[in-house]
Protein backbone atom coordinates (compact mmCIF):
# COMPACT_ATOMS: atom_id res chain seq x y z
CA UNK A 1 0.00 0.00 0.00
CA UNK A 2 1.39 3.41 -0.71
CA UNK A 3 1.33 6.63 0.85
CA UNK A 4 -0.82 8.35 -1.46
CA UNK A 5 -3.66 6.23 -1.36
CA UNK A 6 -3.99 6.33 2.57
CA UNK A 7 -3.18 10.14 2.31
CA UNK A 8 -6.67 10.96 -0.05
CA UNK A 9 -8.57 12.89 2.56
CA UNK A 10 -11.76 11.74 2.83
CA UNK A 11 -14.64 14.24 1.25
CA UNK A 12 -16.82 16.22 3.93
CA UNK A 13 -16.42 16.92 7.74
CA UNK A 14 -17.18 13.74 8.97
CA UNK A 15 -14.87 12.29 6.52
CA UNK A 16 -12.27 14.06 8.25
CA UNK A 17 -13.09 13.82 11.70
CA UNK A 18 -12.59 10.04 10.80
CA UNK A 19 -9.16 10.66 9.43
CA UNK A 20 -8.20 12.65 11.75
CA UNK A 21 -9.47 9.97 14.18
CA UNK A 22 -7.64 7.02 12.04
CA UNK A 23 -4.58 8.68 12.18
CA UNK A 24 -4.29 9.75 16.01
CA UNK A 25 -5.77 6.47 17.20
CA UNK A 26 -4.99 7.96 20.94
CA UNK A 27 -7.20 10.73 20.13
CA UNK A 28 -10.55 7.94 19.86
CA UNK A 29 -9.04 6.14 22.82
CA UNK A 30 -9.73 9.53 24.86
CA UNK A 31 -12.95 10.04 23.09
CA UNK A 32 -13.98 6.67 23.71
CA UNK A 33 -12.84 6.24 27.36
CA UNK A 34 -13.88 10.23 28.48
CA UNK A 35 -17.72 9.19 29.20
CA UNK A 36 -17.58 6.15 31.05
CA UNK A 37 -14.58 7.80 32.71
CA UNK A 38 -15.83 10.86 33.32
CA UNK A 39 -19.27 8.48 34.99
CA UNK A 40 -17.45 5.55 36.99
CA UNK A 41 -13.68 7.93 37.85
CA UNK A 42 -15.53 10.96 39.03
CA UNK A 43 -19.30 10.39 40.09
CA UNK A 44 -18.85 6.98 41.17
CA UNK A 45 -15.18 7.02 42.51
CA UNK A 46 -15.72 10.61 44.16
CA UNK A 47 -18.83 9.39 46.42
CA UNK A 48 -16.57 6.48 47.31
CA UNK A 49 -13.85 8.66 48.77
CA UNK A 50 -15.90 11.17 49.93
CA UNK A 51 -17.77 8.63 52.21
CA UNK A 52 -14.48 7.46 52.85
CA UNK A 53 -13.10 10.72 53.88
CA UNK A 54 -16.39 11.07 55.79
CA UNK A 55 -15.52 8.54 58.55
CA UNK A 56 -12.73 10.74 59.83
CA UNK A 57 -15.22 13.03 60.73
CA UNK A 58 -16.97 13.04 64.17
CA UNK A 59 -20.43 13.38 65.43
CA UNK A 60 -20.75 15.45 68.95
CA UNK A 61 -23.12 13.42 71.13
CA UNK A 62 -24.58 16.89 72.12
CA UNK A 63 -25.67 18.38 68.78
CA UNK A 64 -25.37 15.25 66.84
CA UNK A 65 -23.93 17.73 64.23
CA UNK A 66 -21.02 16.47 62.29
CA UNK A 67 -17.77 17.86 63.40
CA UNK A 68 -15.66 17.95 60.32
CA UNK A 69 -12.03 17.83 62.38
CA UNK A 70 -10.57 14.92 61.31
CA UNK A 71 -10.15 11.93 63.50
CA UNK A 72 -9.63 8.54 64.40
CA UNK A 73 -12.26 8.71 67.36
CA UNK A 74 -15.31 6.83 64.69
CA UNK A 75 -12.97 4.49 64.05
CA UNK A 76 -12.03 3.91 68.05
CA UNK A 77 -16.05 4.03 68.20
CA UNK A 78 -16.00 0.87 65.79
CA UNK A 79 -13.95 -0.81 68.68
CA UNK A 80 -16.85 -0.73 70.85
CA UNK A 81 -17.89 -4.44 72.32
CA UNK A 82 -21.22 -3.99 70.56
CA UNK A 83 -19.91 -2.98 67.17
CA UNK A 84 -17.31 -5.79 66.99
CA UNK A 85 -20.14 -8.04 68.12
CA UNK A 86 -21.94 -7.00 64.94
CA UNK A 87 -18.49 -7.10 62.63
CA UNK A 88 -17.89 -10.51 64.83
CA UNK A 89 -21.75 -11.86 63.95
CA UNK A 90 -21.31 -11.32 60.12
CA UNK A 91 -18.04 -12.56 59.51
CA UNK A 92 -18.87 -15.55 61.00
CA UNK A 93 -22.18 -15.45 59.08
CA UNK A 94 -20.35 -14.99 55.63
CA UNK A 95 -17.55 -18.06 56.57
CA UNK A 96 -20.31 -20.51 57.54
CA UNK A 97 -22.14 -19.27 54.21
CA UNK A 98 -19.53 -19.86 52.13
CA UNK A 99 -18.50 -23.10 52.93
CA UNK A 100 -21.89 -24.54 52.71
CA UNK A 101 -21.99 -23.29 49.50
CA UNK A 102 -18.79 -24.65 48.25
CA UNK A 103 -20.20 -28.10 49.78
CA UNK A 104 -23.37 -27.62 47.77
CA UNK A 105 -21.75 -26.41 44.73
CA UNK A 106 -19.33 -28.49 44.02
CA UNK A 107 -21.07 -31.62 42.89
CA UNK A 108 -23.38 -29.74 40.40
CA UNK A 109 -20.02 -28.43 39.39
CA UNK A 110 -18.34 -31.40 39.04
CA UNK A 111 -21.10 -33.11 37.27
CA UNK A 112 -22.03 -30.49 34.93
CA UNK A 113 -17.89 -30.33 33.60
CA UNK A 114 -17.44 -33.73 33.92
CA UNK A 115 -20.01 -36.06 33.09
CA UNK A 116 -23.09 -34.24 31.25
CA UNK A 117 -22.66 -33.64 27.75
CA UNK A 118 -24.55 -31.79 25.20
CA UNK A 119 -27.93 -30.83 26.12
CA UNK A 120 -27.40 -32.07 29.50
CA UNK A 121 -25.35 -29.55 29.61
CA UNK A 122 -26.75 -26.69 28.42
CA UNK A 123 -29.36 -27.46 30.74
CA UNK A 124 -27.50 -27.73 33.75
CA UNK A 125 -25.84 -24.12 32.83
CA UNK A 126 -28.91 -22.62 31.99
CA UNK A 127 -30.20 -23.92 35.84
CA UNK A 128 -27.49 -22.04 37.18
CA UNK A 129 -27.59 -18.99 35.26
CA UNK A 130 -31.13 -18.34 35.56
CA UNK A 131 -31.37 -17.99 39.52
CA UNK A 132 -28.17 -16.06 39.33
CA UNK A 133 -29.74 -12.99 37.43
CA UNK A 134 -33.76 -13.80 39.11
CA UNK A 135 -35.32 -11.48 41.52
CA UNK A 136 -33.41 -11.39 44.53
CA UNK A 137 -36.19 -9.95 46.81
CA UNK A 138 -38.70 -13.00 45.29
CA UNK A 139 -36.30 -15.73 46.26
CA UNK A 140 -35.74 -14.08 49.77
CA UNK A 141 -39.51 -13.64 49.76
CA UNK A 142 -39.80 -18.11 48.56
CA UNK A 143 -38.06 -18.59 51.83
CA UNK A 144 -40.01 -16.68 54.17
CA UNK A 145 -43.23 -18.57 53.13
CA UNK A 146 -40.99 -21.58 53.67
CA UNK A 147 -39.40 -21.25 56.61
CA UNK A 148 -42.68 -19.45 58.63
CA UNK A 149 -43.94 -21.14 61.63
CA UNK A 150 -47.42 -22.36 59.93
CA UNK A 151 -44.86 -22.55 56.35
CA UNK A 152 -43.35 -25.52 54.60
CA UNK A 153 -40.76 -26.60 55.79
CA UNK A 154 -42.53 -27.18 58.98
CA UNK A 155 -45.52 -28.93 57.62
CA UNK A 156 -42.94 -31.16 55.91
CA UNK A 157 -41.24 -31.89 59.28
CA UNK A 158 -44.66 -33.07 60.97
CA UNK A 159 -45.64 -34.75 57.59
CA UNK A 160 -43.04 -36.94 58.07
CA UNK A 161 -43.65 -37.29 61.72
CA UNK A 162 -40.39 -35.48 62.68
CA UNK A 163 -41.88 -32.29 64.24
CA UNK A 164 -39.58 -32.76 67.02
CA UNK A 165 -36.77 -33.07 65.15
CA UNK A 166 -37.30 -29.20 64.07
CA UNK A 167 -38.19 -28.40 67.74
CA UNK A 168 -34.98 -29.68 68.74
CA UNK A 169 -32.59 -28.09 66.70
CA UNK A 170 -34.56 -24.65 67.12
CA UNK A 171 -33.79 -25.61 70.69
CA UNK A 172 -30.36 -25.15 70.20
CA UNK A 173 -29.03 -21.82 71.81
CA UNK A 174 -27.55 -18.87 69.44
CA UNK A 175 -28.26 -20.49 66.17
CA UNK A 176 -32.62 -21.81 66.78
CA UNK A 177 -35.04 -19.67 67.78
CA UNK A 178 -38.88 -19.33 68.12
CA UNK A 179 -39.22 -20.42 64.58
CA UNK A 180 -37.22 -20.85 62.02
CA UNK A 181 -37.46 -17.58 60.08
CA UNK A 182 -36.60 -15.78 63.05
CA UNK A 183 -33.56 -18.06 63.62
CA UNK A 184 -29.75 -17.40 62.37
CA UNK A 185 -30.48 -21.00 61.33
CA UNK A 186 -32.72 -19.33 58.90
CA UNK A 187 -30.49 -16.40 57.83
CA UNK A 188 -28.19 -18.84 57.18
CA UNK A 189 -29.97 -20.97 54.85
CA UNK A 190 -31.31 -17.83 52.64
CA UNK A 191 -27.93 -16.48 52.93
CA UNK A 192 -26.43 -20.23 51.12
CA UNK A 193 -29.54 -20.14 49.10
CA UNK A 194 -29.33 -16.92 47.35
CA UNK A 195 -26.15 -16.91 46.74
CA UNK A 196 -25.15 -20.47 45.72
CA UNK A 197 -25.08 -20.16 42.13
CA UNK A 198 -22.42 -17.40 42.49
CA UNK A 199 -20.71 -20.52 43.51
CA UNK A 200 -21.19 -22.98 41.08
CA UNK A 201 -20.00 -20.93 37.99
CA UNK A 202 -16.59 -20.11 39.08
CA UNK A 203 -16.17 -23.75 40.09
CA UNK A 204 -17.75 -25.33 36.99
CA UNK A 205 -15.39 -23.16 34.61
CA UNK A 206 -12.07 -24.16 36.71
CA UNK A 207 -12.90 -27.93 36.81
CA UNK A 208 -13.75 -27.75 33.08
CA UNK A 209 -9.92 -26.51 32.72
CA UNK A 210 -8.53 -29.75 34.45
CA UNK A 211 -6.62 -31.09 31.16
CA UNK A 212 -8.15 -34.95 30.92
CA UNK A 213 -4.27 -35.98 30.15
CA UNK A 214 -3.61 -35.06 33.21
CA UNK A 215 -6.09 -37.67 34.86
CA UNK A 216 -5.45 -40.49 32.75
CA UNK A 217 -1.95 -39.94 33.34
CA UNK A 218 -2.56 -40.23 37.08
CA UNK A 219 -5.26 -44.03 36.26
CA UNK A 220 -1.96 -44.89 34.47
CA UNK A 221 0.41 -44.11 37.16
CA UNK A 222 -1.70 -46.60 39.12
CA UNK A 223 -4.06 -43.95 41.00
CA UNK A 224 -7.47 -45.31 41.87
CA UNK A 225 -10.08 -42.61 40.68
CA UNK A 226 -10.13 -41.51 44.42
CA UNK A 227 -6.90 -40.96 44.48
CA UNK A 228 -7.40 -39.09 41.33
CA UNK A 229 -9.66 -36.76 42.56
CA UNK A 230 -8.25 -36.09 45.82
CA UNK A 231 -4.42 -35.06 44.20
CA UNK A 232 -5.30 -33.91 40.99
CA UNK A 233 -8.84 -33.11 40.23
CA UNK A 234 -9.53 -31.02 43.40
CA UNK A 235 -6.21 -28.98 43.98
CA UNK A 236 -6.80 -28.34 40.61
CA UNK A 237 -10.97 -26.93 40.97
CA UNK A 238 -9.28 -25.07 44.35
CA UNK A 239 -8.72 -21.57 42.14
CA UNK A 240 -12.32 -22.01 41.63
CA UNK A 241 -13.88 -22.95 44.88
CA UNK A 242 -11.49 -19.33 46.14
CA UNK A 243 -13.59 -17.32 43.59
CA UNK A 244 -16.48 -18.39 44.07
CA UNK A 245 -16.14 -17.58 47.67
CA UNK A 246 -15.09 -14.26 47.01
CA UNK A 247 -18.43 -13.84 45.56
CA UNK A 248 -20.27 -15.17 48.49
CA UNK A 249 -18.27 -13.62 51.00
CA UNK A 250 -18.81 -10.03 49.73
CA UNK A 251 -22.18 -10.29 49.29
CA UNK A 252 -22.83 -11.66 52.76
CA UNK A 253 -20.56 -8.98 54.16
CA UNK A 254 -23.14 -6.18 52.48
CA UNK A 255 -26.42 -7.47 52.67
CA UNK A 256 -29.45 -5.60 55.20
CA UNK A 257 -32.68 -7.34 53.21
CA UNK A 258 -32.22 -10.98 54.38
CA UNK A 259 -30.96 -10.73 58.50
CA UNK A 260 -33.99 -8.29 57.92
CA UNK A 261 -36.63 -10.53 56.58
CA UNK A 262 -35.30 -13.74 57.81
CA UNK A 263 -33.33 -13.77 61.10
CA UNK A 264 -33.20 -12.51 64.72
CA UNK A 265 -33.29 -9.34 66.21
CA UNK A 266 -29.91 -8.34 66.62
CA UNK A 267 -27.76 -5.89 63.66
CA UNK A 268 -25.44 -7.53 61.09
CA UNK A 269 -22.81 -4.73 59.60
CA UNK A 270 -25.50 -3.52 56.54
CA UNK A 271 -28.28 -3.08 59.07
CA UNK A 272 -25.80 -0.72 61.12
CA UNK A 273 -24.89 0.76 58.29
CA UNK A 274 -28.92 1.71 57.41
CA UNK A 275 -29.46 2.62 61.11
CA UNK A 276 -26.11 5.10 61.64
CA UNK A 277 -26.92 6.86 58.34
CA UNK A 278 -30.86 7.06 58.49
CA UNK A 279 -32.48 7.13 61.61
CA UNK A 280 -29.26 7.77 63.88
CA UNK A 281 -27.62 10.64 61.45
CA UNK A 282 -24.31 9.45 62.46
CA UNK A 283 -23.01 9.62 58.80
CA UNK A 284 -19.37 9.25 60.49
CA UNK A 285 -19.89 5.88 61.90
CA UNK A 286 -22.05 4.69 59.09
CA UNK A 287 -18.90 5.41 56.86
CA UNK A 288 -16.36 3.46 59.20
CA UNK A 289 -18.56 0.34 59.16
CA UNK A 290 -18.57 0.39 55.31
CA UNK A 291 -15.14 0.47 55.55
CA UNK A 292 -14.80 -2.87 57.41
CA UNK A 293 -16.09 -4.77 54.59
CA UNK A 294 -13.70 -2.88 52.34
CA UNK A 295 -11.14 -4.11 54.47
CA UNK A 296 -11.78 -7.93 55.01
CA UNK A 297 -12.73 -7.84 51.05
CA UNK A 298 -9.15 -6.15 50.30
CA UNK A 299 -7.67 -8.63 52.59
CA UNK A 300 -9.79 -11.96 51.41
CA UNK A 301 -9.00 -10.89 47.64
CA UNK A 302 -5.02 -10.50 48.19
CA UNK A 303 -5.16 -14.05 49.87
CA UNK A 304 -6.92 -14.97 46.85
CA UNK A 305 -4.99 -13.33 44.54
CA UNK A 306 -1.89 -15.53 45.77
CA UNK A 307 -4.35 -18.87 45.51
CA UNK A 308 -4.17 -18.23 41.97
CA UNK A 309 -8.10 -17.62 41.95
CA UNK A 310 -8.50 -14.47 39.53
CA UNK A 311 -7.60 -16.87 36.64
CA UNK A 312 -10.90 -18.55 37.26
CA UNK A 313 -12.88 -15.54 37.44
CA UNK B 1 -11.73 -37.39 32.95
CA UNK B 2 -14.20 -40.60 32.44
CA UNK B 3 -16.61 -38.48 30.44
CA UNK B 4 -17.84 -42.00 28.66
CA UNK B 5 -19.07 -43.52 31.77
CA UNK B 6 -21.68 -42.85 33.34
CA UNK B 7 -21.40 -40.69 36.87
CA UNK B 8 -20.99 -42.49 40.49
CA UNK B 9 -24.71 -42.64 41.99
CA UNK B 10 -24.58 -40.41 44.87
CA UNK B 11 -22.74 -37.38 42.89
CA UNK B 12 -25.92 -37.52 40.49
CA UNK B 13 -28.24 -37.54 43.57
CA UNK B 14 -26.14 -34.73 44.74
CA UNK B 15 -26.05 -32.82 41.85
CA UNK B 16 -29.54 -33.48 41.07
CA UNK B 17 -30.41 -32.13 44.51
CA UNK B 18 -28.45 -29.33 44.54
CA UNK B 19 -30.65 -27.89 41.91
CA UNK B 20 -33.98 -29.06 43.14
CA UNK B 21 -32.65 -26.73 46.09
CA UNK B 22 -32.07 -23.78 43.41
CA UNK B 23 -35.45 -24.08 41.98
CA UNK B 24 -38.59 -25.41 44.01
CA UNK B 25 -38.44 -22.60 46.60
CA UNK B 26 -39.53 -20.79 43.70
CA UNK B 27 -42.47 -22.86 42.63
CA UNK B 28 -43.63 -22.24 46.32
CA UNK B 29 -44.01 -18.35 45.23
CA UNK B 30 -46.39 -19.35 42.45
CA UNK B 31 -48.41 -21.66 44.34
CA UNK B 32 -48.89 -18.95 47.01
CA UNK B 33 -50.43 -16.16 44.77
CA UNK B 34 -53.32 -19.20 44.39
CA UNK B 35 -53.75 -18.96 47.87
CA UNK B 36 -57.70 -18.23 49.61
CA UNK B 37 -55.53 -17.49 52.99
CA UNK B 38 -54.75 -14.13 53.61
CA UNK B 39 -53.41 -13.81 56.93
CA UNK B 40 -50.24 -16.04 57.07
CA UNK B 41 -48.40 -18.35 55.71
CA UNK B 42 -50.04 -21.94 56.14
CA UNK B 43 -49.28 -24.50 53.95
CA UNK B 44 -50.69 -26.69 52.28
CA UNK B 45 -53.21 -23.76 50.84
CA UNK B 46 -56.64 -23.79 52.15
CA UNK B 47 -57.80 -23.23 48.81
CA UNK B 48 -56.80 -22.18 45.79
CA UNK B 49 -58.52 -18.51 43.87
CA UNK B 50 -57.91 -16.42 41.08
CA UNK B 51 -59.64 -13.56 42.73
CA UNK B 52 -55.88 -12.11 43.95
CA UNK B 53 -54.60 -11.49 40.24
CA UNK B 54 -57.90 -8.98 39.87
CA UNK B 55 -57.57 -7.14 43.17
CA UNK B 56 -54.10 -6.04 41.92
CA UNK B 57 -55.45 -4.73 38.98
CA UNK B 58 -57.47 -2.43 41.27
CA UNK B 59 -54.39 -0.94 42.59
CA UNK B 60 -52.83 2.54 41.86
CA UNK B 61 -49.97 1.92 43.95
CA UNK B 62 -48.72 -1.15 42.79
CA UNK B 63 -48.98 0.37 38.71
CA UNK B 64 -47.26 3.00 39.83
CA UNK B 65 -44.33 1.47 41.49
CA UNK B 66 -44.46 -0.54 38.01
CA UNK B 67 -43.66 2.36 35.65
CA UNK B 68 -41.48 4.12 38.28
CA UNK B 69 -39.58 0.71 37.97
CA UNK B 70 -39.70 -0.01 34.09
CA UNK B 71 -38.72 3.78 33.67
CA UNK B 72 -35.55 3.19 35.58
CA UNK B 73 -35.00 0.25 33.94
CA UNK B 74 -35.19 1.08 30.72
CA UNK B 75 -33.24 4.50 30.94
CA UNK B 76 -30.81 2.91 32.90
CA UNK B 77 -30.14 0.22 30.16
CA UNK B 78 -29.84 2.88 27.32
CA UNK B 79 -26.80 4.81 29.82
CA UNK B 80 -25.21 1.50 30.54
CA UNK B 81 -25.57 0.24 26.73
CA UNK B 82 -24.13 3.67 25.62
CA UNK B 83 -21.00 3.93 28.54
CA UNK B 84 -20.74 0.09 28.71
CA UNK B 85 -19.81 -0.18 24.87
CA UNK B 86 -17.34 2.40 24.74
CA UNK B 87 -15.90 0.86 27.47
CA UNK B 88 -15.40 -2.27 25.49
CA UNK B 89 -14.71 -0.62 22.56
CA UNK B 90 -11.42 1.19 24.37
CA UNK B 91 -9.94 -1.86 26.39
CA UNK B 92 -10.79 -4.42 23.82
CA UNK B 93 -8.04 -2.37 21.57
CA UNK B 94 -4.35 -2.91 22.03
CA UNK B 95 -2.67 -2.28 25.47
CA UNK B 96 -2.42 0.85 26.89
CA UNK B 97 -1.22 2.78 30.60
CA UNK B 98 -3.83 2.34 32.76
CA UNK B 99 -5.92 -0.11 31.11
CA UNK B 100 -5.63 -2.79 34.17
CA UNK B 101 -7.16 0.31 36.46
CA UNK B 102 -9.84 1.56 34.46
CA UNK B 103 -11.15 -2.27 34.18
CA UNK B 104 -11.16 -2.45 37.93
CA UNK B 105 -12.80 0.64 37.68
CA UNK B 106 -15.22 -0.94 35.49
CA UNK B 107 -16.11 -4.06 38.01
CA UNK B 108 -15.96 -2.05 41.03
CA UNK B 109 -19.59 -1.20 41.62
CA UNK B 110 -20.60 -4.58 41.80
CA UNK B 111 -17.10 -6.09 43.19
CA UNK B 112 -17.85 -3.81 46.31
CA UNK B 113 -21.23 -4.96 48.51
CA UNK B 114 -24.46 -2.73 47.22
CA UNK B 115 -24.59 -1.28 50.26
CA UNK B 116 -21.21 1.08 50.08
CA UNK B 117 -22.42 1.83 46.45
CA UNK B 118 -25.95 2.79 48.06
CA UNK B 119 -24.63 4.75 50.90
CA UNK B 120 -21.44 6.29 48.93
CA UNK B 121 -23.95 7.67 46.10
CA UNK B 122 -26.49 9.22 48.97
CA UNK B 123 -24.09 11.14 51.14
CA UNK B 124 -22.50 12.55 47.61
CA UNK B 125 -26.48 13.47 46.68
CA UNK B 126 -26.48 15.16 50.04
CA UNK B 127 -23.25 16.72 50.27
CA UNK B 128 -24.22 18.13 46.50
CA UNK B 129 -27.61 19.44 47.39
CA UNK B 130 -29.15 16.98 44.80
CA UNK B 131 -32.66 16.10 45.62
CA UNK B 132 -33.88 12.37 45.02
CA UNK B 133 -35.61 11.51 42.40
CA UNK B 134 -35.97 9.21 39.57
CA UNK B 135 -32.68 10.70 38.07
CA UNK B 136 -30.81 9.53 41.42
CA UNK B 137 -32.05 6.28 40.75
CA UNK B 138 -30.97 5.92 37.62
CA UNK B 139 -28.06 7.26 38.43
CA UNK B 140 -27.18 4.30 40.83
CA UNK B 141 -28.90 1.45 38.83
CA UNK B 142 -26.80 2.56 35.58
CA UNK B 143 -23.08 2.58 37.47
CA UNK B 144 -23.20 -1.12 38.14
CA UNK B 145 -25.19 -2.10 35.12
CA UNK B 146 -22.18 -0.49 33.00
CA UNK B 147 -20.52 -3.68 33.66
CA UNK B 148 -23.06 -6.49 32.45
CA UNK B 149 -23.00 -4.41 29.15
CA UNK B 150 -19.63 -4.21 29.30
CA UNK B 151 -19.03 -8.14 30.15
CA UNK B 152 -21.14 -9.07 26.92
CA UNK B 153 -19.73 -6.52 24.77
CA UNK B 154 -15.89 -7.05 25.97
CA UNK B 155 -16.19 -10.70 24.51
CA UNK B 156 -17.97 -10.12 21.32
CA UNK B 157 -14.92 -7.24 20.37
CA UNK B 158 -12.33 -9.97 21.41
CA UNK B 159 -13.75 -12.37 18.74
CA UNK B 160 -14.10 -9.73 16.52
CA UNK B 161 -11.51 -9.85 13.77
CA UNK B 162 -9.53 -6.93 12.72
CA UNK B 163 -9.20 -7.69 9.56
CA UNK B 164 -13.16 -6.93 9.18
CA UNK B 165 -12.19 -3.44 10.40
CA UNK B 166 -9.25 -2.99 7.93
CA UNK B 167 -11.01 -4.49 4.91
CA UNK B 168 -13.72 -1.89 5.33
CA UNK B 169 -11.36 1.05 5.25
CA UNK B 170 -9.15 -0.13 2.72
CA UNK B 171 -12.82 -0.77 0.74
CA UNK B 172 -13.13 3.23 1.16
CA UNK B 173 -15.83 3.06 3.87
CA UNK B 174 -14.70 6.13 7.04
CA UNK B 175 -14.55 5.26 10.34
CA UNK B 176 -18.39 5.85 11.26
CA UNK B 177 -19.40 3.53 7.76
CA UNK B 178 -17.25 1.02 9.37
CA UNK B 179 -18.67 1.43 12.86
CA UNK B 180 -22.26 1.53 11.53
CA UNK B 181 -22.18 -1.33 8.44
CA UNK B 182 -19.03 -3.36 9.93
CA UNK B 183 -18.86 -2.94 13.98
CA UNK B 184 -22.66 -2.75 15.00
CA UNK B 185 -23.73 -5.71 12.86
CA UNK B 186 -21.28 -7.74 14.22
CA UNK B 187 -22.02 -6.58 18.29
CA UNK B 188 -25.42 -6.04 17.92
CA UNK B 189 -26.75 -9.56 19.69
CA UNK B 190 -23.99 -9.09 22.26
CA UNK B 191 -25.26 -5.61 22.76
CA UNK B 192 -28.91 -7.01 23.32
CA UNK B 193 -28.04 -9.45 25.53
CA UNK B 194 -25.77 -7.43 27.77
CA UNK B 195 -28.51 -4.66 27.93
CA UNK B 196 -31.40 -7.71 28.48
CA UNK B 197 -29.21 -8.44 31.77
CA UNK B 198 -29.05 -4.66 32.36
CA UNK B 199 -32.38 -4.81 32.16
CA UNK B 200 -33.61 -7.68 34.72
CA UNK B 201 -30.87 -6.56 37.41
CA UNK B 202 -31.92 -2.93 37.23
CA UNK B 203 -35.88 -3.97 37.40
CA UNK B 204 -35.07 -6.43 40.18
CA UNK B 205 -32.63 -4.14 42.26
CA UNK B 206 -33.32 -3.34 45.85
CA UNK B 207 -30.17 -2.10 48.17
CA UNK B 208 -28.80 0.30 46.08
CA UNK B 209 -32.35 2.05 45.42
CA UNK B 210 -33.17 1.93 48.99
CA UNK B 211 -30.23 4.66 49.52
CA UNK B 212 -30.96 6.58 46.39
CA UNK B 213 -34.65 7.07 46.32
CA UNK B 214 -36.22 9.41 48.30
CA UNK B 215 -40.69 8.60 48.67
CA UNK B 216 -40.96 7.35 45.28
CA UNK B 217 -41.22 3.25 45.12
CA UNK B 218 -40.08 1.13 42.39
CA UNK B 219 -41.49 -2.09 42.73
CA UNK B 220 -38.88 -4.14 44.53
CA UNK B 221 -39.05 -0.75 47.21
CA UNK B 222 -42.98 -2.14 47.37
CA UNK B 223 -42.45 -5.48 47.98
CA UNK B 224 -39.70 -4.65 50.10
CA UNK B 225 -41.61 -2.92 52.68
CA UNK B 226 -44.43 -5.52 52.31
CA UNK B 227 -41.54 -7.89 53.24
CA UNK B 228 -40.82 -5.98 56.56
CA UNK B 229 -44.23 -5.19 57.58
CA UNK B 230 -46.48 -7.45 55.69
CA UNK B 231 -49.86 -6.03 55.52
CA UNK B 232 -51.22 -7.29 52.18
CA UNK B 233 -49.73 -10.92 51.80
CA UNK B 234 -51.92 -11.91 48.71
CA UNK B 235 -51.17 -8.63 46.97
CA UNK B 236 -47.15 -9.43 47.38
CA UNK B 237 -47.60 -13.05 46.37
CA UNK B 238 -49.09 -11.96 43.11
CA UNK B 239 -46.56 -9.33 42.43
CA UNK B 240 -43.58 -11.48 43.00
CA UNK B 241 -44.98 -14.05 40.62
CA UNK B 242 -44.96 -11.14 37.93
CA UNK B 243 -41.53 -9.75 39.01
CA UNK B 244 -40.10 -13.75 38.21
CA UNK B 245 -41.76 -13.39 34.54
CA UNK B 246 -40.81 -10.17 34.33
CA UNK B 247 -36.88 -11.05 34.60
CA UNK B 248 -37.37 -14.51 32.93
CA UNK B 249 -37.89 -13.29 30.01
CA UNK B 250 -34.86 -11.54 29.31
CA UNK B 251 -33.03 -13.53 30.55
CA UNK B 252 -33.66 -16.40 28.78
CA UNK B 253 -33.27 -14.13 25.93
CA UNK B 254 -29.80 -12.74 26.87
CA UNK B 255 -29.38 -16.82 27.29
CA UNK B 256 -30.53 -17.67 23.75
CA UNK B 257 -28.44 -14.71 22.25
CA UNK B 258 -24.94 -15.93 23.65
CA UNK B 259 -25.06 -19.62 24.41
CA UNK B 260 -22.04 -19.97 22.07
CA UNK B 261 -20.30 -17.99 23.59
CA UNK B 262 -17.52 -18.76 26.15
CA UNK B 263 -19.82 -19.10 29.33
CA UNK B 264 -16.82 -17.61 31.53
CA UNK B 265 -17.20 -14.46 30.47
CA UNK B 266 -20.49 -14.15 31.85
CA UNK B 267 -19.93 -15.20 35.33
CA UNK B 268 -18.80 -11.48 36.65
CA UNK B 269 -21.71 -10.72 38.27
Amino acid sequence: MTAAVIAAPRPGALGRLSDALFRHPGLLLALLLAPPLLWLGVVYLGSLVALLAQSLFSIDEFTGQIDRTLTLSTYGELLRLANLDIIARTVLMAAAVTIADALIAFPIAYYAATYARGRTKALFYFLVMMPLWSAYLVKVYAWKLLLAKEGVVGWVFDALGIGVVLDAILAIPVIGGPSLSTSYLGTFLVFAYVWLPYMILPIQASLERVPKSLVEASADLGASPRVAFRTVILPLALPGVVAGSIFTFSLTLGDFIIPQIVGGSTLFIGQAVLIHQGTAGNIPLAAAFTVVPIVVMGLYLWGAKRLGAFDAL
Amino acid sequence: MPSDRKAPLPLTIAAVGGLLFLHVPLGFVILYAFTTEERSYEFPPPGLTLKWFSAVWDRPDVWSALRLSLEVAALSTALALVLGTLCAAALSRRPFFGREAISLLVILPIALPGIVTGIALRSAFNLADIPFSVFTIVLGHATFCIVVVYNNAVARFRRLHGSLVEASMDLGADGFQTFRHVILPNIATALLAGGMLAFALSFDEVIVTTFTAGQQATLPIWMLNELIRPRQRPITNVIAVFVILVTFVPILAAYYLTRDEDPAHRTGH
